[in-house]
């Protein structure tokens, strides 16, 4: 017997040359999916990870099993049930400061074509797309190596392993957009069309690709699933001491000394992620502040480092986890110049549907240049605080705007000492900081 | 479609056998012929460099839609060039941990050496210039794209220095398939198994796949 692993998501990954399907057997590959197809029903399967506690990784925290619940089934032969259902895979990774799925994808390919079969199985989907960004092209050889050795060895295709399931799986090479990894987005550009989100109802678990049912999770969300049916609900709790259960691949980047991404215990501290994996701050710099989970997420301070990296934590210090990449601001970097970038990020990704968004973040960014030149007074600081405002949650068609605005108001809150010394010596302090 | 196809030929006539297959199979793994729009463009992409507004209407007409709708999917995507570009498309990212990183100075140094801004190309046709959000690269920031292959840890010097050796020749495959392969010329010239080690200094893709697998 096997020793159950603590670092489930990542003890198979190999940078340098992926297991091929026989190696990836070998190391004990396909034996969730084995356990699911041929001992479990769908509803046992469901129940599993509904009882294992996974919350999505993408960003939201979504439980997987609520996800996938809220998708109709239905009898053999039921004049109602849909022709086809789908699931599809969001590795649309374009969350600046994050980089943890591309470790899954180039990685250890084979460990999300197991997750797949084991979550279309659940709930009924016989096609699936991997919707992965159009930059990631090693990527892109290897899962679709990967998908040809998984076909060959009837991991994937007809009567899978001599059972009644089919799955088909194919990989959809996106063209590069931010808004792609919005799960209604992405189904729009899965369709070949703009990806401009959806409304929202009716629910992608009702009506998504092509009118049909259709999940979508997150990479390292559904790279769980070998493990959790392999070693069950309470090994995924077990896994870590926190209120959300399993692993969570971290990451640190900005001026740190050891870059990257580990796999940890879900609730490490920030500490843990920033000073133990990533080595502190590079000499001479000093942590000024840290955005949590990707650029969409609100600042936070040196005061926060010891706040366990879980949903519940990060939300009561004031952010939101998000992906759990670290993108660390230094006290040689100037926070207004570091806001204004993410900001340019996101009019530049904006899909233009609404015009909170649209106009919204353009705004912001004219601000935010006028500011980091020097030329801005201390009206702007009231425009930026409006412009979050018109920019938030329920007056925006998706989560784009809003996101933007999380930096930018943590931002105004934490540096706006920084803020208004740009405005009273008309130049910015920080010049010359590289 | 009587419109598009007076001022167009016929779209069998525009398009490679070789298009036209890849096409097909991707409207064939989906319900709708239009929701392969956007891997179709990649395709024509792939083997002509670019979009023509003539590659356009043949895409359009293959998938029987509107060549308007195709436009608003062409336009929308970041990685579709509606302009003629040159052979080499570099995309630099500008996001938060590049620019953290200080990418700023590579991007003088590229604009500097090249000539260009960002959306120009070299007046012999060689390099466009162009951002790119988030490469997902932030671990080895500054990082840039170049064909397939990432170019992570860059600096200014080291920057130019590749792009001159691209003017020479040098591969922008896929960056650690193209090591393996170039691996295996360089074992096959100086007849030592292949190995790192053996790798020629001057070689930017051992140097890159080096770098990129050391660090984990």
């Amino acid at each position: 017997m096997i020793k159950a692993p603590d670092k489930p998501l990542t003890s198979l990954v190999n940078l340098e040359q992926p297991l091929s399907i026989e190696g990836y057997i070998e190391a004990g590959g396909y034996q969730g999916a084995e356990k699911a197809l041929h001992h479990l029903s769908r509803a046992e399967v469901l129940t599993l990870v509904e009882d294992s506690t996974l919350k999505g990784r993408g960003g939201a925290g979504f439980p997987t099993g609520m996800k996938w619940k809220c998708v109709p089934m239905y009898e053999p032969g039921d004049v109602n049930a849909p022709e086809c259902k789908y699931l599809v895979c969001n590795a649309d990774e374009m969350e600046p400061g994050t980089f943890k799925d591309r470790v899954l994808l180039e990685g250890v390919p084979h460990q999300l074509i197991e997750a797949m079969i084991i979550a279309a199985y659940t709930i009924g989907a016989e096609k699936a797309y991997i919707f992965l960004r159009g930059e990631y092209h090693l990527a892109a050889r290897r899962l679709q190596q990967a998908i040809d050795e998984a076909y060959r060895s009837n991991w994937l295709g007809e009567n899978i392993q001599g059972t009644d399931i089919h799955l088909d799986l194919y990989l959809h090479s996106s063209a590069g957009r931010y808004i792609c990894g919005e799960e209604t987005a992405l189904i729009n550009a899965l369709e070949g069309k703009r990806a401009n989100p959806r409304a929202k109802p009716p629910f992608p678990q009702f009506s998504g690709l092509f009118g049909k049912p259709t999940v979508v999770n997150n990479v390292e969300t559904l790279s769980n699933l070998p493990h959790i049916l392999k070693h069950g609900a309470d090994w995924f709790k077990g896994l870590s001491p926190d209120s959300d259960a399993g692993t969570k691949i971290y990451a640190a980047c900005g001026r740190v000394k050891t870059p990257g991404t580990w796999e940890l215990p879900m609730g490490a501290t920030i500490r843990e992620v920033l000073y133990d994996h990533g080595g502190g701050m590079l000499d001479g710099l000093k942590l000024k502040g840290l955005l949590p989970g990707g650029a969409s997420t609100d600042f936070l301070l040196p005061e926060h480092l010891d706040t366990p990296m879980d949903f519940a934590s990060i939300a009561k210090a004031g952010s939101r986890l998000g992906t759990g990449g670290l993108i660390v601001l230094d006290d040689h970097n100037c926070p207004v110049s570091m806001v204004l970038n993410l900001l340019q990020f996101f009019a530049q990704e904006s899909c233009g549907w609404c015009t909170p968004c649209r106009d919204g973040t353009p705004w912001a960014v004219e601000v935010l240049s006028r500011i980091e030149q020097g030329q801005g007074s201390l009206d702007d600081l009231d425009t930026l605080a409006k412009l979050c405002d018109f920019m938030w949650l329920g007056k925006t068609h998706c989560a784009l705007a809003p996101g933007a605005v999380e930096p930018l108001k943590s931002a105004l809150k934490y540096f706006h000492d920084d803020f208004e010394q740009h405005i009273e010596q008309g130049c910015c302090p920080y010049q010359g900081g590289h | 479609m009587q419109i598009i196809n007076t001022i167009t030929p016929d779209y069998r006539s525009y398009l490679s056998k070789e298009e036209m297959a890849a096409i097909e199979h991707e409207a064939s793994i989906m319900e709708t012929r239009e929701a392969a729009g956007i891997e179709a463009l990649k395709v024509v992409q792939k083997h002509r460099g670019w979009i023509s507004d003539d590659s356009l209407y043949a895409i359009a007409q293959m998938l029987n839609m509107s060549a308007a709708e195709l436009e608003g999917v062409a336009t929308f995507y970041n990685l579709i060039y509606r302009q003629k570009v040159g052979r080499y498309v570099i995309h630099i990212c500008n996001s938060i941990s590049c620019h953290l990183s200080g990418y700023q100075q590579v991007l003088q140094a590229i604009k500097a050496h090249l000539g260009i801004d960002y959306g120009q190309t070299t007046a012999d046709g060689m390099f466009t210039l162009l951002s790119n959000a988030c490469l997902g690269g932030c671990d080895k920031a500054p990082v840039m794209m170049i064909g397939e292959r990432h170019y992570e840890y860059l600096t200014p010097e080291k920057a130019v220095e590749i792009l001159e050796k691209i003017a020479a020749g040098a591969s922008t495959e896929n960056y650690l398939s193209s090591f393996l392969n170039e691996g295996d010329a360089a074992a096959d010239r100086e007849n030592k198994p292949r190995s790192r080690d053996y790798l020629d200094d001057d070689d930017v893709a051992g140097e890159i796949s080096e770098m990129e697998l050391s660090d984990d």
